[in-house]
């Protein structure tokens, strides 16, 4: 991965010859960063933090970077990822589009059995947290985070705080 | 001061963890049963009663619980409390206070102890304060390693006067339960945030819905918690433990406190609920950026996200922003923007204003509610900044709002006391903790304590803190500190039963005081007239009187009313406020409208007892002018040099208004002739008193503390009152003038 951040900073790096002329606090903000601004071998090191974030308003960089970064997302992604966590990663997608047809359907329609909806929309976000929240306590590169969480205990939360998000979505929801 | 002593002597004899654990499970109970105990003043000077105003509504509703079950109290509809409207009181209240005593009661008499609901009622808070010194125990044990802290908040907590003010005995308001679930809450919430488990938030989010379901201050929680993780992320300390805490706890929690019928969808809707919801998704994209920055390590991408962190931030600000002024989310409530603005309520809403407990905070409060916590809580706060893990940073910001709110507002003193009682104990605690050690240390404890004291100075930057501090070890120094210590904690507890037995155990129902020869005399004019209500008119008659006393006639008269202290409708309250502040003539058309019977008025001016109608008369006239600013100015009960006054030289507005007349009708007959005086605002009256044409006098209590009128009905005539009443009086008079007339008459 490394080489090619270093591609991505090199034509990067080639983009700000043109923008340091247009945004000139940025690159100040880089040279007083680095500690020596005089050498060029810093130069060409140092604005890269800073080019990118002017870069995106940049046009061809733009797309570039954002395919880069999606597709090492991905890889990493699929890489990385257990099989049983990418089954809550299902759930979880489920999930979000359960919420976003009520909430378009709500915009749409109106939200007259506000009640239903809430309690409908609410029991996708609360699932989804939890969700959330389970995956992260399962996932091997959290386990410092939580001494006192091991998987099963994770899941027995999981159902517990699961019950009671549905009860009360059950009893809101008229 | 009695928890760390003894048990440091004991336990090194004992040597043992269970030795010390359970010497620390006694002295929590011990604390547990003197902050029972120290509220029981009340019930031991006067009698097991319930006090003051808004308890009563709540003892009412209880009974009303505990007499028709549960399904009929969440629908209840009250036709007996401002009349004619009625109120949908079910769903406008907070059934926390009153279902937990309906199942204390239920789960005594299935233990076939048969004891009153009104006994339960009356010690419902000495109750909850012993599990408030428990959970402040609690709190404190997260925050620091040191054992004798959490004693030490548990014990501050018990008897400190600012948490005693609400919870004596038989001061059955919310408050009484409401502390304990915020300060469990808060618990709940550092052990969650600590431990990164989903349990310990679903626990949170459920005891904020009790505390939901039990007080309108859940709010502080709702603000408090997103604030707190706010700073923990601009203090770039996002973790994942915090994404769990805070996700379970508000996904769980907002559903929980949707469930009470009288919070409803304001947690969507309202602007006061807004930051926890903007935190939520904040934290979901910073969940989600955290993940990616996983994938990619990399400086520029890092930046960048947080770029892009940023602007989502921002336009979800401006989101809020935009659909508050469309009108989506409803703006700050008036309350809300009280708070900010101390004289906002003064212009506004006059009713907030009215409330005494609304008014800002004097700052002798401060030392007579928490004495010497107030200056122990700067010094524990300090020292929490020297380690600020993430529950410190909690403590730091509730201290920061805490004592903000507890200035702008007297009641707020309330939730500023726990916070106070656990910065306090700590910096106690730290102290007696360095100089009780009996041994003197050796050279390695020395070593590693200039270790971290030369870390600290490293982070401070500090010269003069860099230097290797060896410790005190003279016995003399120790000694010195540590009595002094003593001493003022000894006072402490003296200061705070003092306050208790002095300032917070008046019922205020029922009033005290000395006879010439020291013995207590007990002044009991409110029931003996709220009992003459109850005996002698109709089960339906309609009594009017200001709000302050609605709850009780409701409560112990058991009569209608029409308006009381809810206040949830500001103008028939200010329909009350026109009506006493009128003459007879033009509000007698408002009070047959209100099929108002009796009128109620309270009257100190016999007794000099200063929470009477005619100081109160002031608001009445000031939230009657908000609605009828051309009918009732406030200017015209001044007299041309801006002086309120009742005696002689009062305007002929404030003479003829009906509060001042009930008030003063009769009065002068007490006294010799001329000598009539108002021993409350100390003036002496004109001798001939006002005089009533549509309402008469029913009854006035002992010491006239309590009048009650009766509204007279039309005339049988069909003639106005005033000239029937003239045609009266001018019978009398003319008779012996008739009678003069003959004789005349028959001498010619």
């Amino acid at each position: 991965m490394a080489p090619k951040r270093n591609a991505a900073a090199a034509a990067a790096s080639s983009a700000p010859a043109t923008t340091t002329s247009s945004t000139p606090t940025t690159a100040n903000t880089a040279t007083s960063k680095s500690p020596s601004p005089s050498t060029a071998a810093a130069a060409s090191t140092t604005p890269a933090p800073t080019a990118a974030p002017t870069s995106t308003r940049g046009s061809a960089t733009q797309t570039q970077a954002w395919d880069k970064i999606v597709g090492n997302v991905f890889s990493h992604y699929l890489s990385t990822t257990p099989q049983r966590t990418k089954l809550i990663d299902a759930f979880m997608a489920f999930l979000v589009a359960v919420g976003a047809l009520q909430f378009a359907y709500c915009v749409l329609a109106g939200n007259y059995p506000f009640n239903a909806f809430l309690s409908g929309f609410a029991a996708t976000v609360g699932q989804f947290v939890l969700t959330a929240s389970l995956r992260i306590q399962t996932t091997e590169a959290n386990k410092s985070d939580f001494p006192s969480v091991n998987p099963e205990r994770a899941f027995a939360d999981y159902v517990v705080c699961s019950l009671i998000l549905h009860f009360f979505c059950v009893n809101f929801i008229n | 001061m009695s928890a760390a002593d003894p048990l440091q002597v004991i336990a090194s004899a004992g040597k043992g963890e269970s030795t010390r654990s359970v010497l620390r499970v006694i002295i929590l109970a011990l604390i547990a049963g003197a902050a029972v105990s120290s509220r029981l003043f009340s019930v031991i000077r006067f009698e097991s009663i319930i006090h003051e105003f808004d308890p009563w509504f709540n003892f009412r509703a209880t009974k009303y619980l505990v007499a028709n079950g549960f399904y009929n109290f969440w629908d209840w509809f009250d036709d007996r409390t401002w009349h004619p409207l009625g109120r949908v009181t079910g769903g406008t209240l907070y059934p926390g206070l009153m279902v937990t005593s309906g199942v204390i009661y239920h789960a005594l008499r299935a233990l076939t102890i048969p004891v009153d609901i009104r006994n339960i009622c009356v010690l419902l808070a000495p109750g909850f304060s012993g599990l408030t010194a428990i959970a402040a125990y609690l709190l404190t044990n997260e925050m620091t390693p040191s054992p004798s802290a959490g004693l030490l908040a548990a014990l501050f907590m018990g008897i400190a006067p600012g948490y005693i003010s609400r919870s004596v005995a038989g001061s059955y308001d919310n408050e009484a339960i409401a502390i304990f679930l915020l300060v469990f809450t808060f618990y709940l919430w550092i052990k969650a945030l600590k431990q990164g488990s989903m349990l310990w938030g679903a626990l949170c989010a459920l005891f904020y819905g009790y505390m939901v379901a039990s007080w309108g201050g859940y709010a502080f929680i709702t603000c408090l918690l997103p604030l707190h993780s706010f700073v923990l992320i601009c203090m770039g300390r996002y973790s994942t433990r915090l994404y769990v805490a805070y996700t379970t706890w508000y996904a769980l929690g907002t559903l929980a406190s949707m469930q009470i019928p009288f919070v409803g969808f304001l947690p969507v809707k309202t602007s006061e609920h807004m930051p926890a919801l903007g935190i939520f998704g904040f934290l979901q994209l910073l969940a989600f950026l955290d993940y990616v920055r996983s994938a990619i390590p990399s400086r520029q991408f890092q930046t960048f996200l947080w770029l892009f962190a940023g602007t989502a931030f921002g336009v979800g600000l401006l989101g809020l922003v935009i659909a508050t002024s469309m009108g989506f989310i409803a703006p700050w409530s008036g309350r809300f923007y009280s708070l900010w603005d101390t004289g906002y309520a003064k212009i506004h809403i006059p009713i907030i204003a009215s409330v005494s407990e609304h008014q800002p905070t004097a700052w002798p409060a401060f030392f007579f509610d928490l004495q010497m916590l107030i200056w122990l809580f700067p010094v524990g706060v300090y020292l929490l900044f020297q380690e600020l893990a993430d529950e410190h940073v909690f403590i730091v910001v509730y201290a920061l709002f805490g004592s903000y709110f507890a200035g702008v507002m007297v009641r707020l003193m309330l939730t500023l006391t726990p916070v106070v009682c656990v910065a306090a104990a700590i910096a106690m605690s730290n102290l007696l903790d360095t100089y009780l050690t009996t041994k003197s240390p050796a050279a390695p404890d020395a070593l590693s304590d200039k270790d971290a004291d030369g870390k600290k100075a490293g982070k401070a930057g500090l010269k003069s803190t860099s230097k290797p501090v060896v410790g005190i070890y003279a016995s003399w120094a120790k000694s010195v500190i540590v009595s002094s210590f003593a001493v003022y904690l000894l006072l402490f507890v003296l200061h705070c039963t003092w306050v208790t037995s002095n300032a917070y155990s008046s019922p205020s129902v029922v009033l005290a005081s000395r006879l010439p020869d020291g013995s207590q005399h007990i002044i009991d004019d409110y029931r003996e007239a709220y009992q003459w209500l109850r005996q002698n008119t109709r089960e339906d008659a309609k009594i009017m009187s200001w709000w302050d006393y609605g709850y009780q006639i409701g409560g112990m008269a058991d009569r209608p009313t029409l308006v009381d202290n809810n206040t949830w409708n500001n103008t028939h309250i200010a329909t009350v406020g026109k009506a006493m502040a009128s003459s007879e003539e033009a509000s007698y058309p408002i009070m047959r409208q209100h099929e108002v019977d009796y009128v109620l008025v309270v009257f100190g001016g016999l007794l000099g007892y200063s929470g009477d109608d005619i100081n109160k008369f002031l608001w009445m006239v000031r939230i009657a002018e908000g609605i009828w600013p051309d009918e009732v100015k406030e200017r015209a009960f001044f007299t041309p040099r801006g002086e309120y006054r009742v005696d002689g030289e009062a305007t002929e507005t404030m003479k003829n208004s009906l509060m001042y007349k009930m008030s003063y009708y009769n009065y002068q007959n007490l006294f010799p002739p001329g000598q009539a005086v108002d021993r409350m605002r100390g003036v002496r009256l004109p001798e001939v008193g006002p005089q009533l044409s549509h309402l008469e006098e029913a009854f006035t209590s002992e010491n006239w503390i309590i009048r009650i009128y009766k509204v007279k009905d039309l005339d049988n005539l069909g003639r106005d009152h005033a000239s029937a009443v003239a045609f009266d009086r001018g019978i009398k008079k003319k008779k012996p003038v008739k009678k003069k007339g003959p004789r005349v008459l028959r001498v010619e």
